[in-house]
């Protein structure tokens, strides 16, 4: 043990000790590096993290006792200090010896305050790791000695390199249990550059350590004598961080927030993406395009002359022009593009699988808007790079997919702008963040696609049938009458000279929609494509009456999006499971009971019933000739 | 040429907490600043005047009171409220009040109720949606593994395993019915880092942090300040003075001082980067049901 606990090595205490104003200014003027460490469950990520904020005296002799007799408890290191007990944080994690989120520490040398986040290897955790380097501007990734080059070590590099990390550290761990062999060291980083430059890592910088006995960690390591490169820590004290390459950018802010104390003053405030800014820069406002002259850059501290990437600021412009949360103020003659079509990366981070085309809520900057995200064209295997065909991401999938957005949003690809090219999406009934994304580029379709006006408008065709044009949505339950009553409503209707056209469920499932099954990805499509047609319908001035099932509140709320305002009636035929069970006038419950049809609604597919209808038909009380007069009154009064 | 120099440690910090002030503002329906008048709260707070100078920070400020708070304490809270131009809300739960629950003679069932209760009593009370904490990950180990913005359920409980992921600095603010939310901007701050902080801006602190003669008894190996006439002292026990200085500050009969000669802000750090336990450590509350005290307090809702 003594041998570990050493004189801790970063030896400010006689500065702070004879100094401590000198010791402040050094401190303040110190720079910051974000960085993740990335391994398998045994390559001692924990003991080098540990290692690290011993070295660096953050780790207090309180807590150096407790991790003293913790360490005899549940250690795994015999008698000697575990390191990895230091950051093994919750409850849960110490009683089954892994590491299961991301967490985030803390240390400090001479040069730099570092940032690490603490990732774990297991596969069903690609998320966390994903999050873990969006903020860094580092990655460690590290390779036990003695197992070289794994599965995970190609997974965790290849997830480094997609999210953008420039900077790759491979840490080449536990040489202590190879004897410090060169060629051992050789091989593994032979067999890495290979791998690397496959999947276009063009450089990294490669160290042997020992977290666990602290070679080549602060300082070269005696052990290793024909290593010649910089130690860990002195690589990432000089290693150049990301907010210094993204000054060198062209200016652009997302606003977040317009800040109006009084009429006297309208300024902008956001994070600088990348560029600098400063008085007098001619800057335009997107998506408008308007364009204006920035005035002041206004902080507590007083008005500043230059503002960088990285800055949070507000910023004044010399003439009234719209701006609003979600805009990108940007350099005026090299502004971002807009754009409602992309091609992007998806790492899929939640349990349900993707639904191509439900809208999910999509967050790029400070802009929030709908999107859809279309069938992947293709999956990528993580440990093999290869393209596998996929129709949908389960959790941890990472594919390729267009998706496209209900109005057009300011961005940038990923590779060149992180702030505006990096999205996550959102669910829209569980509020949970699903995925994360990075935008490749626009589709050409979004920009060469344009509304083609027609001289006879909607309004037009409605006028000519005498008639206000509506959807009436049935939904329900299998076998709740759906069809029956929709089918009367109709007769009524055209009894009434009304301009009808019923969409039913079967029937389309036959033509139009003869290519989708049953899973719920494809329930969204033929929801999707339905209430397409059904659009197209009410342009057309006919009232549209449909009858799917359509289990899910999310498409129903898509369609409803869709149409103008109040056209769409949302009819919920409620019939109990057990009422349209006892019915069975198909005979499917008996088969999805009996395990002959799989995704059944109600019976291994949920059913998510309306909360708040436009009309609600309780079918137990009613007729279907009753229920058909209701919808008919309600909707011609 | 302009100056592209790289930001230092201290400005992406500050950059990064009023973004997060920010996106809260704009995003959650009925925003509140917890205000506990530590330094951790008094660097929060200027981090709020500047995210949105110059006009006031639009939320309230939020002191959930114990009344065993020191003297000192209140002072500093109601001239810190005045001179942002926020309004002051202070809670006190009214059954601990009415139960007369003390730390003398309660115990654990003192912060439960007081701290714990008294909070989730406050954020029901005026709805509030998005609650500003001054919490920081390097304080303590499930700190380190929380979120940003940490959703609690509409009892306020933490579910350390069903937490949302975080990217790039994009944050989720969406919420469900019921549940709120704690975002924590300085998360990402080191205590030295707060020092430095408030001593490059000239943060105002509580005059607590700095060694003066003091009115002290020693007990269970803690050094007790006595600050007002309801610390009952035992038979034979007389005030001492010292020169002491607080860490961190809470419930006056709960922190322990420190034996100090730092008067000055420089002094202090020197005391803070020599020192050689950790800062907590004054703190009877972590204590409490082994090394996983603060993780089971959170799930609780503790803050």
């Amino acid at each position: 043990m003594t041998d570990m606990i050493d004189e801790p090595i970063y030896k400010t205490d006689a500065l702070i000790a004879e100094d401590i104003d000198a010791y402040l200014e050094t401190h303040q003027h110190k720079t910051m590096l974000r960085f993740i460490t990335c391994g398998s469950v045994d390559d001692g990520k924990s003991t080098l993290i540990g290692r690290l904020l011993y070295d660096s005296k953050m780790i207090f002799e309180d807590q150096l006792e407790a991790l003293q007799s913790d360490s005899k408890k549940v250690g795994t290191q015999g008698q000697e200090i575990d390191f990895a007990l230091l950051v093994d944080g919750l409850a849960a994690e110490r009683e089954q010896g892994i590491t299961i989120d991301v967490a985030y520490r803390f240390f400090n040398t001479e040069k730099r305050k570092f940032i690490v986040a603490d990732t774990p290897g297991h596969e069903q955790y690609t998320r966390n790791m994903v999050t873990g380097a969006s903020t860094a501007d580092l990655a460690v990734i590290l390779i036990d000695a003695r197992k070289g080059v794994l599965v995970q070590t190609r997974r965790h590099s290849y997830l480094a390199h997609l999210i953008g990390i420039k900077n790759i550290v491979l840490a080449i761990n536990k040489m202590d249990l190879v004897d410090y062999d060169q060629s051992v060291y050789d091989a593994i980083l032979k067999d890495y550059t290979e791998f690397a430059t496959s999947i276009g890592i063009t450089a990294f910088t490669p160290i042997p350590i020992s977290g666990f006995k602290g070679d080549n960690i602060t300082t070269l390591s005696e052990n290793t004598p024909w290593y010649t490169g910089p130690s860990l820590i002195e690589h990432l004290e000089t290693v150049e961080v990301n907010s210094a390459t993204d000054a060198e950018k062209p200016f652009r802010m997302p606003v977040q927030w317009v800040n109006r104390p009084n009429l006297d003053f309208r300024g902008f405030s956001g994070l600088i993406a990348t560029g600098t800014v400063k008085p007098g820069d001619a800057v335009r406002v997107l998506p408008s395009g308007k364009t204006s002259t920035v005035s002041r850059i206004v902080t507590l501290d007083g008005d500043l002359d230059v503002a960088v990437a990285g800055q949070s600021v507000t910023i004044c412009f010399a003439d009234e022009i719209d701006c609003s949360r979600g805009d990108v103020i940007a350099l005026a003659d090299n502004p971002p593009q807009a754009a409602d079509q992309f091609e992007a990366t998806i790492v899929w981070m939640a349990d349900e699988e993707m639904l191509p085309g439900r809208p999910y809520w999509l967050k790029i900057g400070a802009q929030t808007v709908s999107a859809t995200v279309q069938h992947p064209k293709y999956q990528v295997n993580v440990n093999t790079m290869e393209h596998l065909a996929a129709k949908t991401l389960d959790l941890n999938a990472i594919g390729v997919a267009n998706l496209s957005t209900d109005k057009p949003i300011v961005f940038e690809p990923y590779e060149a702008n992180r702030a505006l090219g990096g999205f996550i999406l959102i669910d829209k009934i569980t509020n949970a963040t699903v995925a994360a994304g990075m935008l490749h580029f626009s589709l050409r379709r979004a920009q060469n696609v344009h509304w083609q006006p027609t001289d006879v408008s909607r309004e037009s065709h409605a006028a000519m049938k005498n008639q206000k044009p509506a959807v009436l949505w049935f939904t329900g339950l299998s076998g709740a009458g759906k069809s029956t009553i929709a089918n009367i409503v109709e007769k009524k209707l055209a009894r009434m000279n009304r301009h009808t056209f019923l969409l039913d469920g079967d029937n389309v499932r036959h033509g139009l929609n003869k290519d989708l099954g049953f899973t719920d990805a494809d329930r969204v499509e033929n929801i999707r494509r339905v209430g397409e047609v059904a659009k197209l319908m009410t342009d057309a001035g006919l009232i549209v009456i449909t009858a799917f099932i359509s289990p899910f509140r999310s498409e129903r709320d898509m369609v409803r999006s869709m149409m103008a305002p109040g056209e769409f009636i949302e009819v919920h035929i409620d019939t109990p499971i057990a009422e349209a069970e006892a019915r069975d006038v198909k005979g499917l419950y008996k088969k999805a009971r009996a395990g002959e049809l799989k995704n059944f609604t109600g019976i291994d597919s949920p059913y998510e019933a309306p909360h708040d209808p436009e009309i609600r038909i309780d079918t137990t009380s009613l007729t279907a000739e009753e229920a058909a007069e209701e919808i008919v009154r309600r909707l011609i009064p | 040429m302009v100056d592209t120099r790289t930001l230092t440690h201290l400005e992406r910090l500050e950059s990064e907490a009023i973004h997060i002030m920010r996106e809260v503002v704009s995003e959650a329906q009925k925003p509140v600043m917890l205000y506990s008048v530590g330094k951790d709260s008094a660097v929060m707070l200027h981090l709020a005047r500047k995210a949105f100078y110059p006009s006031p920070p639009p939320f309230p400020l939020l002191h959930v009171d114990t009344t065993w708070k020191f003297q000192e304490m209140y002072k500093l809270r109601d001239r810190m409220a005045q001179e942002s131009g926020m309004e002051l809300l202070v809670y006190q739960n009214p059954e601990a009040a009415e139960r007369g629950i003390n730390p003398f003679d309660h115990g654990p069932l003192h912060t439960d109720m007081w701290k714990t209760e008294g909070l989730k009593q406050a954020l029901d009370l005026y709805g509030f949606d998005a609650a500003f904490g001054g919490a920081r990950r390097d304080e303590e180990k499930s700190r380190a593994k929380e979120r940003i913005f940490s959703f609690r359920t509409a009892s306020h409980g933490w579910d350390p395993k069903n937490q949302r992921p975080e990217l790039w600095n994009l944050y989720n603010a969406r919420k469900n019915k019921g549940e709120s939310i704690r975002v924590f901007p300085i998360s990402n701050w080191t205590e030295l880092d707060i020092w430095q902080y408030i001593h490059l801006n000239d943060v105002p602190i509580v005059p607590l942090y700095f060694a003066d003669k003091r009115p002290t008894v020693e007990r269970d190996g803690m050094l007790l300040m006595v600050d007002d006439g309801r610390f009952p002292l035992l038979p034979g026990e007389e005030p001492v003075m010292r020169s002491i200085r607080f860490r961190t500050l809470g419930c006056y009969p709960l922190t322990g001082a420190v034996e100090s000669e730092a008067k000055t802000l420089p002094e202090v750090i020197q005391e803070t980067l020599l020192t050689t336990t950790s800062e907590r450590q004054g703190r009877a509350i972590d204590k409490d049901a082994g090394g996983a005290g603060m993780e089971k307090k959170k799930q609780e809702g503790y803050f």
